[in-house]
């Protein structure tokens, strides 16, 4: 190979590796502290939380939504998205107070401010998908591809987010199944 | 002091509720139960049981089962609809299946609810208990 088409080869990696680079999710180059990154959720642990809430879908981390949110969800469990999810007092007052603690809007992780940030002060909204936010990131997932078999709709956070159980929704740990 | 006091006690209760239980003491319960409910009560039949299990109904619209989620072989895994597994019903695969009271009760409550609009009866309860220990 000659040395132009080595230089020109050269360029063309570098060129595309900064495009990719340029293309990535801004939360990707805020590095990582500890092992984990700083826009990531806080790992919490919150036996009721993970139990009760893990039995038909994924414990959505509390700071996925807003403090009014959680209270709105938490009041109507035996109508929970068309099903009775009721639970005995103690418990469900137990897990409001975790999520009221640790929602987006008492929190210091920066994925969770910029959740809070772009719900609307007059609206409560029940479904983390319908958040601006959520909307923003997921803008370029087709409808086909929400309805795989291995995913099924946006409520399914772990299909694609390896790291969704620990708070860790960034860009470099999706992996979307065929 | 007296949150201390509040929580020894909670705890107490907690680790009555989880003790283990077969689904047999599970059923002498039910059975206990269904007889203060219905004075005629003559005993759980697993006939009943399968049919309450593979039973559609009409619910807004729609038609749905306890099939519906947990498909019509209690020994294979079940779907919920937000796509999270659901392990088989059949104690005969699945022994955590009718070993918590509570846990039991809890879905008994909530599917009856969802399914049939309305609780399920001891009679029930037991009858579908009794079905699915029949499933091997």
């Amino acid at each position: 190979m000659g040395k132009i088409w080595r230089i020109l080869l050269l360029l063309s990696v570098v060129t595309a590796s900064g495009a990719l680079l340029a293309d990535d999710d801004e939360d990707e180059h805020e590095g990582r502290r500890g092992g984990h990154r700083s826009s990531d959720l806080p790992v919490l642990t919150h036996a009721a939380w993970e139990t009760e809430c893990s039995g038909c879908h994924m414990a959505y981390h509390p700071g996925l939504l807003p403090e009014r949110s959680w209270r709105k969800l938490m009041d109507g469990l035996d109508k929970h998205f068309g099903e009775n999810a009721s639970l005995d007092d103690s418990v469900r007052e137990d897990i409001t107070r975790f999520l009221v603690a640790n929602s987006a809007d008492h929190s210091s992780a920066r994925r969770s401010q910029k959740f809070a940030a772009s719900i609307p002060a007059n609206s409560t909204p029940l479904r983390i998908s319908e958040t601006r936010y959520f909307r923003a990131k997921h803008d370029e997932v087709k409808a086909s591809v929400w309805k795989r078999e291995k995913i099924g709709s946006p409520a399914n956070c772990g299909a694609c987010h390896q790291g969704a159980k620990e708070g860790d929704f960034s860009e470099d740990r999706v992996s979307i199944p065929r | 002091m007296r949150i201390d006091l509040a929580g020894v006690l909670l705890l107490l209760a907690a680790s009555g509720a989880v003790q283990a239980a077969s689904p047999q003491d599970m059923l002498k319960e039910y059975e206990a139960q269904a007889k203060r409910e219905k004075s005629g009560f003559a005993g759980f039949s697993a006939a009943r049981g399968e049919q309450l299990f593979r039973a559609k109904h009409t619910v807004d619209g729609k038609e749905v089962s306890c099939t519906t989620c947990h498909t019509s072989d209690p020994r294979q895994a079940g779907k919920t609809r937000a796509n999270k597994e659901i392990k088989p019903m059949a104690p005969s695969v699945n022994g955590e299946r009718f070993t918590d009271k509570a846990k039991t009760e809890k879905w008994f409550k909530r599917n009856c609810g969802d399914v049939l609009k309305r609780t399920c009866t001891s009679e029930e309860k037991g009858d579908f208990i009794t079905f699915l220990l029949t499933v091997k």
